[in-house]
Parts: structure tokens; C-alpha cells; sequence
């Protein structure tokens, strides 16, 4: 062939290819550039993090952030500064979403996998997924226009801003993520140790609560802590309905604000660039974003660790 | 024989049918709880909006006039973010999947990278909107513009983008890169070829599911600083603009002064429901029609 090509085509050729080649060169370097936008996403998150919170407790002791009682980071003669009723907050808001959840949650997933036809199964499954693509902002418009009068006419002394409601919503969204990430688990589970349990004379749902939930476990309390990480880091539900007090105390009835909230309210208001108001902001989210990593990093650390291998 | 008591067995037998009958029924019941406040959120919405979502609503730029108020500012301003996250994503998205999965050596920067993407997927969204503020505001001093807002939320879905886009590379079989190999083909030429258009339907399913997600969500917005009273629309994405979430938050929590508010915020929740029920069928739609199997 190369004999019945003249040398200006083998030069035409020869450039062709050493492009082409540059190009194969480049191609890696330009998609590992992209790859590494997530990287240096997570980078500039901490480094904005810390460098701030660094600022903030250069005006304010971890003592007083860490142990003192009193949030009012906004007073003009004497501010300050306690994480500690944002954190009341956020347990409590975190403890009635999953007191919601996880029971539901795991009926729904139980249902699904171990008694619904397929059928039903693939009527059920998509809509109770609807559940999860509802914006959080449509589900605190819900619980703050329509939960929370529901729920005072049940207790009067509720006040119109409170942390049950919001709690009670945001279980209902994370519903659907523990239901379908149990229900993964429960049907990873193999076909023959239903059937040995049921061989036996087990009842349905004996073989459910002995065999299959045991053998799932480790999935389903993945499915648990991921929910705890979801319902920390929920922010409108609760900037909505939950108020603005910053309130330490753990009666479910009260106007509470947590983290999130916090941080919503510092960043829409007034406190500028600089102030130790500011700087608190950085404290607060450095906190929640320490908590959130650290669950899923535990949910993932269960899954693994105790996955059971059939 | 004498291990098994038969007639203690066929005593306990009705009550063990029992109660796997009554936990059968508590199990569908929280099943259909799900469904159930779906429907009265729904209703609850429906009722407030009836009536205020009019033509005239949908057309109308902000007001403080209930009467008058619409939401034209924020529709446009959902497209405009759109069209920052839209190619942003796609791009920076669909290339990481690529590096991740057709190029990159497995070992440690892998599982780094891709370590830090699902970490990075867990980060509540409020953390994204005080990364914007600082670096996109702030630092880069852009202000409450669509450039800023479009950034964070594309970072924002990212994760989403690029973990759908490797699932969909990872389905398309190795026969056919080896099959373009085995033409001459260089690697780039069967990624672009032959592996990314086999890719296509399960990669756009992903975008438009990391899109809905973006148009709904409001926290990193709202720290962001953008404002719900937009009179002028955004012209570029150097313009202050406002989207359907943000209206809605501020419109509920002036109801407080003003109940019409209340009904404004309810019909602009119609108008994003809609846009998010359009986008999820569109992507069941592609996901179904057009996805190959091999």
C-alpha cells in the first residue's frame, strides 16, 4: 500500500495521525479535569468552613459557643452565642421525623417485598416515590398551612410556630428513602430462607420478624441513619414552620429554630460581611456538615461491615 | 413423634394466622399513609390556589398587590437557571462519568474521586447555598445574580448527573467497544462514537431528574440572598432574578401580614408541581421508549 502512496499523501498522512494522537493525549487530561470539579467542590467547602470558623472563634470561646445557654447572636449591646439551643432543636425535630419515619418507612418496605403481588408492587412503589420529589418547600407550606392548625385544634397549647409539625412533615419525606432502601435489603435477602422458614410452619410474618428482618438488618439500619442525616440537613420544612426562638428546651410545643434555620436566617437577614454574627453562621454549618458527613459515613460503614453474604 | 405436640400446635395455629392477618393489614395501611397525605396535600394546595391562578397570574410580574401580584419574574428566572445548570452540568457531568469509568486506572484516585462524589451527595443543601454566598458572592464578587444561583446549583446536582451518567456508560456491553476497537477505532473515537450515543436515553434520564431537583430546591437560594420582589426580568445571567421556591417561601411567610398571600403561594405551587410533574414523565418517558436493551 505505503508504495502507491506519494510522499505528499504520506505527509498529509503522517500530520493526520500526529493530531489525532495529540487529541488522544488531551482527551484524559480534559474529562480528569472535569472529574475533579467534585473534588475541588468538596475543597472549597471546607476550606470556606474552616477559615471563617476560624474567624468566629477568634471573638468567641468554644466555651461560651459549646456550653453557654443563650443564642441572640443579633442584640446590639451584648450578643451571644450558644449553639446549644439550635441543637435542641435539631434533635428534636430529628427524633419525631424518624419516630415517623422509621416505623412507616419499614411497613411500607415490609409490605412491598415480603406480601404485595407484583402487581401491587409496581402500582405502590412509584407513587409512594412521588412522595420524595415533592420540594421541602411545598412540604412546609403544608405543615405550616395545614398541619399545624389541624394539630392545635388536638393540642391548644401548641404555639403557631413549633417543632412537632415540622418534625411530624419531614418524617413523611423521608418515608419513602428508608421504605426503599429497606426494601433493597429486604429482597437482597435469598428466596430459600423464606421458604425454610415457612417449611417449618412459620407464618408469614414469623419468617418476616425471625428470618428475613434479621438477615436484612444491616441495610435497613443504613436505611435508618440515612434518614437521621437527611432529616439534620432538612432546611425549608423547618425555616418555615418551626419559627425563629432560639429556644433550649425540649418541649415539642415551643417555636424552636435549628441549625438550618439558623443558617437561613442569618444569610437572608441582616448581619453583614464580618460581624461575629456572620462568623456564627460558619460555626453552625461546620457543626451540621460534621454531623451529616459523619452519618453517612456510618451508614456506609454498616452496610459494608455487616453485610451478610449469601 | 412424642417431640411435637400436635394439639398444643393446632391450638396456637388460629391465633398465629391471626396475627399475621392483622399485621398484613397495619403494613398496607402504612403503605397507603404515604398516599393519603399526598392526597390531602394536594387538596389542601388545590383549594388554596383556586381561583388566584389565572392567566393574568402566570403573565404579571411582582406585586405588592396581591390582587395584581404574578409570577412571570419567577418563571423566568427558573429558565434562566436553567440554562446556567443545564449545560454546566451536562458537561462537567457526563465528562467526570466518562474519566471515571472509561478512562481512569482502578485504584486509589478512583475510589477517591468517586469516594468524594457520594460524600459530596450527602451534604445538605443549605452547606452548597454558604459555599455560593462566599465564593460566587463574595469572594468573586458576582452578587445575587443567575451566574451565582446557576453555579451553586449545578454543583449542587451534580453528584446526581455524575453517578446516573456512570450507571448508564457502565450498562453499555463491552462488545461494543471492542467491536470498535477491533475496526481501528481509537478510544476517544469509540467513546464518542459508539459508547456516549448508546448512553444517550439513560444519561438524559439523569439530567432531567438532577434538573427537577434543582428547579424545586430552595435553601441554597434563599442564603444566597435572592430576592422574591423582582420587578424588571432578568436579561442576562449578570441580573438579580428570583425563582418559583423562593417566591413561594417568601409569599408564605408574609401571609402572616397579609392572609392573600397564603392563596399567592399556594398557586405558585401549582405552577412548580406542574413543571416537576412535566419533567419526571419526561424522563420516565425517555427511560422507557428509548432505552435499548443489549
Amino acid at each position: 500500500m505505503a508504495n502507491s502512496m506519494n510522499v505528499h499523501e504520506m505527509i498529509k498522512d503522517k500530520r493526520q495521525k500526529s493530531r489525532r494522537h495529540k487529541l488522544e493525549k488531551a482527551i484524559p487530561f480534559l474529562l480528569f479535569l472535569a472529574a475533579s470539579v467534585s473534588v475541588v467542590t468538596t475543597v472549597g467547602i471546607l476550606l470556606t468552613l474552616i477559615v471563617e470558623t476560624v474567624m468566629f472563634f477568634s471573638e468567641v470561646s468554644f466555651r461560651e459557643f459549646f456550653l453557654s445557654t443563650e443564642m441572640s447572636p443579633l442584640n446590639p449591646s451584648n450578643p451571644t452565642f450558644s449553639i446549644l439551643p439550635l441543637l435542641s432543636a435539631t434533635l428534636l425535630s430529628t427524633i419525631i421525623a424518624m419516630l415517623v419515619a422509621i416505623p412507616i418507612g419499614l411497613s411500607t418496605a415490609v409490605y412491598l417485598s415480603e406480601y404485595a403481588t407484583d402487581r401491587a408492587r409496581r402500582v405502590l412503589k412509584p407513587m409512594v416515590e412521588v412522595l420524595a420529589g415533592i420540594p421541602t418547600i411545598v412540604y412546609g407550606f403544608f405543615a405550616f398551612t395545614f398541619v399545624t392548625p389541624v394539630l392545635r385544634e388536638i393540642i391548644p397549647i401548641l404555639d403557631r410556630t413549633n417543632i412537632l409539625s415540622p418534625g411530624i412533615v419531614m418524617g413523611i419525606m423521608i418515608i419513602p428513602m428508608v421504605a426503599s432502601l429497606s426494601e433493597d435489603a429486604l429482597s437482597a435477602v435469598p428466596n430459600q430462607m423464606r421458604e425454610g422458614a415457612m417449611a417449618f410452619g412459620a407464618t408469614k410474618f414469623e419468617a418476616t420478624v425471625k428470618i428475613v428482618i434479621p438477615a436484612a438488618i444491616s441495610g435497613i439500619i443504613a436505611s435508618f441513619v440515612l434518614g437521621i442525616s437527611r432529616a439534620i440537613g432538612e432546611t425549608m420544612i423547618v425555616t418555615i414552620a418551626s419559627g425563629s426562638t432560639k429556644n433550649l428546651t425540649f418541649d415539642i410545643t415551643q417555636s424552636m429554630q435549628t441549625m438550618t434555620a439558623y443558617i437561613v436566617e442569618v444569610t437572608s437577614g441582616d448581619a453583614g460581611a464580618g460581624t461575629t454574627a456572620y462568623y456564627s453562621l460558619y460555626a453552625v454549618a461546620i457543626t451540621l456538615f460534621i454531623f451529616t458527613l459523619s452519618m453517612n459515613m456510618l451508614a456506609k460503614y454498616i452496610s459494608k461491615r455487616y453485610r451478610e453474604v449469601y | 413423634m412424642e417431640y411435637i405436640d400436635q394439639k398444643d400446635i393446632q391450638k396456637r395455629m388460629p391465633k398465629r394466622l391471626a396475627v399475621n392477618k392483622i399485621v398484613r393489614g397495619i403494613f398496607f395501611a402504612s403503605t397507603v399513609f404515604g398516599l393519603v397525605v399526598l392526597a390531602i396535600l394536594l387538596y389542601d394546595v388545590i383549594s388554596d390556589a383556586y381561583g388566584w391562578l389565572t392567566w393574568d397570574f402566570l403573565t404579571s410580574v411582582m406585586s405588592f398587590d396581591p390582587a395584581n401580584a404574578g409570577i412571570i419574574g419567577a418563571i423566568s428566572g427558573t429558565l434562566w437557571l436553567m440554562m446556567i445548570v443545564g449545560p454546566f452540568t451536562m458537561i462537567i457531568g457526563v465528562a467526570s462519568a466518562i474519566y471515571l469509568e472509561e478512562y481512569a486506572k482502578r485504584g486509589r484516585l478512583q475510589t477517591f474521586i468517586e469516594t468524594n462524589i457520594s460524600n459530596l451527595a450527602g451534604v445538605p443543601s443549605i452547606v452548597f447555598g454558604l459555599l455560593g454566598l462566599t465564593v460566587f458572592v463574595r469572594i468573586l464578587g458576582f452578587g445575587s445574580v443567575v451566574l451565582a444561583g446557576g453555579l451553586t446549583m449545578s454543583l449542587l446536582v451534580l453528584p446526581i448527573v455524575i453517578v446516573a451518567a456512570q450507571e448508564a456508560l457502565r450498562a453499555v456491553p463491552s462488545y461494543l467497544r471492542e467491536a470498535s476497537f477491533g475496526m481501528g477505532a481509537t478510544k476517544w473515537q469509540t467513546v464518542r462514537n459508539v459508547v456516549l450515543p448508546a448512553a444517550l436515553p439513560s444519561i438524559l434520564t439523569g439530567m432531567i431528574l438532577a434538573m427537577s431537583r434543582a428547579i424545586g430546591e430552595t435553601a441554597p437560594l434563599i442564603a444566597l440572598g435572592i430576592p422574591a420582589l423582582l420587578i424588571p426580568l432578568p436579561s442576562s445571567v449578570f441580573d438579580s432574578f428570583t425563582v418559583l421556591p423562593v417566591q413561594i417561601y417568601y409569599w408564605t411567610i408574609d401571609a402572616a401580614l397579609e392572609a392573600e398571600y397564603l392563596f399567592l403561594a399556594a398557586a405558585t405551587i401549582i405552577v412548580l408541581l406542574v413543571i416537576l410533574f412535566i419533567l419526571n414523565s419526561t424522563a420516565i418517558l425517555i427511560r422507557n421508549k428509548f432505552q435499548k436493551r443489549f
